[in-house]
């Protein structure tokens, strides 16, 4: 069944050629408590089929109930994409036979979703806007998990069997789809991976979803067609199902917009189908054919009653919406008069909240994103980690940095004071007396070593005496590593070029 | 003991609160009862020996020590093989879910247990409570008390015929289109759909979400009132539970007043297709109850024609979807055929097992009734025609307290006479499908027996939504009078049951 991969043409080429028409279908898994029609836990990462209830395996005579956080988060998710919400919507069944869905229909939106007509702005790398046009959010539940077992490939084919895990059935779960997306041109990759990382932030802003991708809580069916530059009516479309990270959804664009150049390129018309993506090879095969009429026997759900809104409820929630992401970050950047780039990094690598709680609790700016940037990310990449996820707290940094510009301890030792912290040794000031870490800061001691250090590089201390200042650093080493790093480096430096008689 | 079977389950609940006689006693003599006639009756699939006997004596023990009781407490109870219980199986009367046990109560199963009634066992039905019969159940045929050769109503006979035959004073049914009353109707038993939301579904195996109701099945009105405020109330596992507090129901039905009401016979419920005994039955209820003061007035339900027709559209699409999770996946039946044993064809060689016909054929129809291109002609006509149908007994109840009718055109028929013919046997349910259809409450009692076959007929009382206290307050009037004129209940007339040597629980 894979289809031919291989068979593109360049991307430049294919865009000089036809204009690309995107849609996006994000589904983004809620945070609730429990899931959206039973009172399991929701949660990720648990022994399979532990998180279940009866409704949640679709035992005989079990009913749902409506989760109603669920509900609230939908509507403040329509309201941050700025649609209307819905005075009365409907639960439908969307039937179809598959082992990981217990009842063997869904429990999804169908004619009235809770949250319809919206629009959103995505802002590129550049500064271009584009404003997306959101069609509908609608609440559905999740489905559980298979794994292929058996087989070479983990998936369905050559498998000898699957195993299903339930936990992640019934999982609230808000579908946002757009209108179809026009008139991006060659930025269109570009536009959708920027498209579903504004997503990903307006979620986790909202705090109604832990927004990580890797774990499956955002994920993205990314449909691409392409005309004739010109035309008005749309090309086939094919639906590239769950591309799971920003990377992956910018790459699977791009590739369906050069097969599909290629495709029409030989005059073949373009097959409306699901594609899977593959990370490894950075390309999409054949999924399963898909047309209009696909027939999932849609119903009302008898067995809810229908979602009823008022105005004061929607006001309430509206009120309680965090500032907006994107003007969240420009009144950010301002106060802390990042640059541009530095302020993208720390956007990237997810540290902006911490910062900024870092800010507040009493260091400057500059020190908050030195740490974050700094020790704690490279921690955090040891670890597998978020950043946020180590259990560096804003005050445990203040006091660290006091210690610091106090010049009780240097930034290596401060390495060494936060691993006593994070052990459960104690405050950065008792981890400094406990281990001993204090800066060497009587200049005998320091002289001493000074003056070996001098003396095993006579060469070096030849060049700075001639004038090369900036050769101190290897002495500085030699006398760094003699004191096992508790010196101060910036006192060393000034003892060294007294010493030598050379100016600063 | 023998006397204790044929005791309502009011005069039970007297007895044991006087400790006249003891739960243990009660319940041992149903079950006896149940081991002498139920070789012929076939109205249990599963009968609960030991775990009843422990819950009576444990009543028993709290009456000694003079615990607070439930007023029924200690009064033994059979249960729908449609409703799930912990502790016994539950097969719905399917193959696909033999030897099944729920890790669940359903919530009137919770509240029975709270009440401490005991548990005699599980009823046949037809399976997953398609049929009018009790013939479609994977288990044979329950047969009919006044009659062996003939069939005790369905889908819920075997609850009906188990208070008729003397096996249990209570039961729990199920009404679709009719499965509590129709059954009701023909074995000369009383039994009563409430309204749509007032008795939780939790638990009760799904066919059609929107017209499925739990209701209490009974030998007298009384009994169902008294079973009904047991059961009744918000679930807040079931979303279309209604809030409002069940209702004085048992008040209603000891004060039984007529005088004044205005009491709507519904015009296209009779004439053609209504046989002449049950036409007869149903004459002679009305002349009753004018005689106690009731205003007989006639009205006109011109939708109600449509009424079946929109049934069998919306009970098969819901049906179609409510029974697809039986796929051998996660419980009951599997079944792997040969060769290659993909996921589809395990479910489909499940399905193809597990399933009987009847079945199969409301999950086509249904199926068909949903698909593309033909939902707005088929399910969304029904749909529309279930407004009409709201809007016909909205019209009626301007001009009538309550509506009456016979509860089905005919007594009861000959195992197999209709089996061959599925549209015959669904126009058994022809007068109790509006009710459902339009969510309002409908008890079924009997009025007597035809001329013809001398069989029981049933007399149909339906209220306005929420006002299920009026069905018990005209049907507790009714049969009083008509018991009157017989000279004590209709059941004291039926045959003696053949008692069997088998003994104890199957």
């Amino acid at each position: 069944m894979t289809a031919v991969t291989g068979e593109i043409i360049s991307f430049e080429e294919a865009i000089q050629k036809y204009d690309p028409v995107l849609g996006f279908e994000v589904h983004v898994e809620l945070n609730t408590k429990t899931k959206m029609f039973s009172s399991a836990p929701n949660a990720f990462g648990d022994v399979p089929n532990t998180n279940v209830t009866p409704v949640d395996l679709g035992l005989p005579g079990v009913l749902p109930v409506v989760n109603g956080v669920a509900v609230e988060s939908a509507i403040k998710i329509g309201l941050a994409l700025n649609c209307s919400i819905a005075e009365k919507c409907y639960f439908a069944r969307k039937n179809y036979f598959y082992p990981d869905t217990p009842k063997n229909f869904q429990t999804s939106q169908y004619e009235d979703p809770i949250a319809y007509d919206g629009s959103i702005d995505i802002e590129l790398a550049d500064g271009t806007v584009f404003t997306v046009e959101i069609e509908r959010a609608h609440m559905e539940e999740d489905a559980g998990k298979l794994t292929h077992m058996g087989g070479s490939t983990g998936r369905i084919q050559g498998a000898e069997y699957s195993l299903v895990d339930y936990n992640r059935a019934g999982v609230p779960l808000i579908e946002i789809v757009t209108k179809p997306i026009e008139g991006a041109g060659a930025r269109a990759p570009e536009l959708a991976k920027a498209y579903v990382a504004v997503i990903r932030e307006i979620v986790k802003n909202l705090g109604v979803s832990d927004a990580r991708m890797e774990r499956g809580n955002v994920r993205c069916d990314a449909n691409v067609s392409l005309r004739p530059h010109g035309r008005e009516q749309f090309g086939t479309r094919t639906e590239t199902k769950n591309v799971n990270s920003l990377r992956a959804v910018e790459h699977a664009v791009r590739y369906e917009i050069q097969r599909h150049a290629a495709v029409l390129d030989t005059g073949t018309p373009i097959l409306q189908e699901t594609r899977h993506w593959h990370e490894d090879t950075r390309s999409t095969t054949s999924g399963r054919p898909k047309s209009d009429a696909d027939d999932y026997r849609y119903f009302p759900e008898p067995d809810l009653v229908p979602v009823v809104t008022n105005e004061a409820w929607i006001a309430k929630l509206r009120a309680e919406l965090p500032e907006p992401p994107a003007e969240r970050r420009k009144r950010l950047q301002a106060d802390w008069e990042y640059s541009d780039a530095e302020f993208r990094d720390v956007v990237n690598a997810g540290v902006m909240s911490s910062i900024e709680d870092t800010v507040a609790a009493g260091v400057s700016a500059s020190v908050a994103r030195k740490w974050w940037m700094g020790e704690i990310s490279r921690r955090a990449r040891l670890a597998e980690l978020e950043p946020a996820e180590l259990g560096v707290t804003p005050e445990l940094i203040v006091e660290l940095q006091g210690l610091i510009d106090a010049g009780r301890i240097n930034d290596k030792l401060s390495r060494d004071v936060l691993d006593g912290v994070l052990a459960g040794e104690g405050t950065p000031t008792e981890v400094v007396e406990q281990r001993g870490l204090a800066v060497v800061s009587d200049d005998g001691p320091l002289l001493e070593a000074i003056d070996g250090a001098l003396a095993a590089q006579p060469d070096v201390a030849e060049k700075i005496r001639g004038g090369k200042i900036q050769a101190v650093g290897a002495i500085v080493g030699g006398v760094m590593k003699a004191t096992r790093g508790q010196a101060d480096a910036g006192r060393v430096r000034e003892l060294i070029l007294q010493r030598l008689g050379v100016e600063g | 003991m023998t006397d204790l079977i044929h005791l309502s389950a009011d005069a039970l609940a007297q007895k044991l609160a006087s400790k006249e006689v003891s739960a243990v006693e009660v319940t041992r003599a149903h079950l006896d009862r149940i081991g002498a006639v139920d070789g012929a009756i076939n109205a249990f699939l599963h009968v609960n020996t030991d775990e009843a006997l422990l819950v009576a004596a444990g009543v028993d023990r709290a009456r000694a020590d003079d615990e607070a009781l439930h007023p029924l407490a200690g009064v033994p109870i059979a249960v729908k093989d449609l409703i799930v219980t912990r502790g016994q199986p539950t097969t719905a009367g399917s193959r696909m879910l033999e030897g099944w046990q729920s890790p669940y109560d359903a919530t009137v199963v919770r509240k029975l247990r709270a009440a401490r009634m005991p548990i005699l066992g599980k009823t046949n039905l037809d399976e997953f409570a398609m049929g009018s019969s009790t013939e479609h159940s994977a288990y044979g045929p329950t047969r009919n008390p006044w009659d062996l050769d003939r069939i005790p109503g369905g889908s819920g006979g075997g609850s009906a015929a188990a208070v008729a035959a003397f096996e249990a004073p209570l039961a729990l049914g199920t009404d679709t289109g009719g499965s509590i009353r129709q059954p009701g109707a023909v074995t000369g038993t009383v039994g009563v759909k409430p309204t749509y939301g007032g008795v939780s579904r939790y638990g009760a195996i799904a066919m059609a979400s929107s017209l499925d109701q739990i209701g209490p099945v009974s030998r007298t009105v009384l009994d169902s009132a008294l079973l009904h405020e047991v059961i009744g109330g918000h679930d807040p596992q079931d979303s279309t539970s209604l809030t409002d507090p069940v209702g004085a129901l048992v008040e209603a039905a000891r004060r039984g007043e007529v005088e004044g009401m205005r009491i709507g016979v519904i015009r296209e419920l009779q004439g053609e297709g209504y046989q002449a005994g049950v036409l007869a039955r149903f004459h002679e209820s009305l002349d009753l109850l004018r005689s106690a003061g009731a205003e007989i007035v006639e009205v006109s339900c011109p939708n109600f024609r449509y009424a079946l027709g929109a049934y069998y559209l919306i009970m098969p699409s819901e049906a179609s979807s409510n029974l697809a999770k039986y796929d051998g996946v996660r419980f009951g039946l599997r079944v792997v055929p040969d060769g290659a044993p993909t996921i589809e064809r395990v479910m489909g060689a499940t399905r193809a097992a597990g399933f009987g016909d009847e079945v199969k054929r409301r999950i086509i129809l249904g199926t068909y009734a949903l698909s593309a291109g033909y939902y707005d002609a088929y399910y969304g006509s029904a749909q529309q025609v279930r407004t009409l149908i709201q809007r016909d007994f909205a019209a009626a109840f301007e001009q009538a307290d309550v509506l009456i009718s016979p509860t089905a055109p005919t007594t009861a028929f000959r195992l197999g006479e209709k089996l061959g013919d599925p549209l015959a046997m669904y126009l058994n349910d022809v007068a109790t499908i509006p009710a459902n259809l339009a969510g309002v409450p409908g008890l079924s009692l009997p009025g007597g027996l035809a001329d013809e076959d001398g069989l029981p007929v049933g007399v149909q009382l339906l209220a306005p939504a929420r006002q299920d206290a009026r069905l018990y307050r005209v049907g507790a009037v009714l049969e009083a009078l008509l018991e009157e004129t017989w000279g004590g209940p209709l059941l004291a007339r039926a045959p003696h049951i053949e008692e069997t040597t088998e003994v104890g629980s199957r």
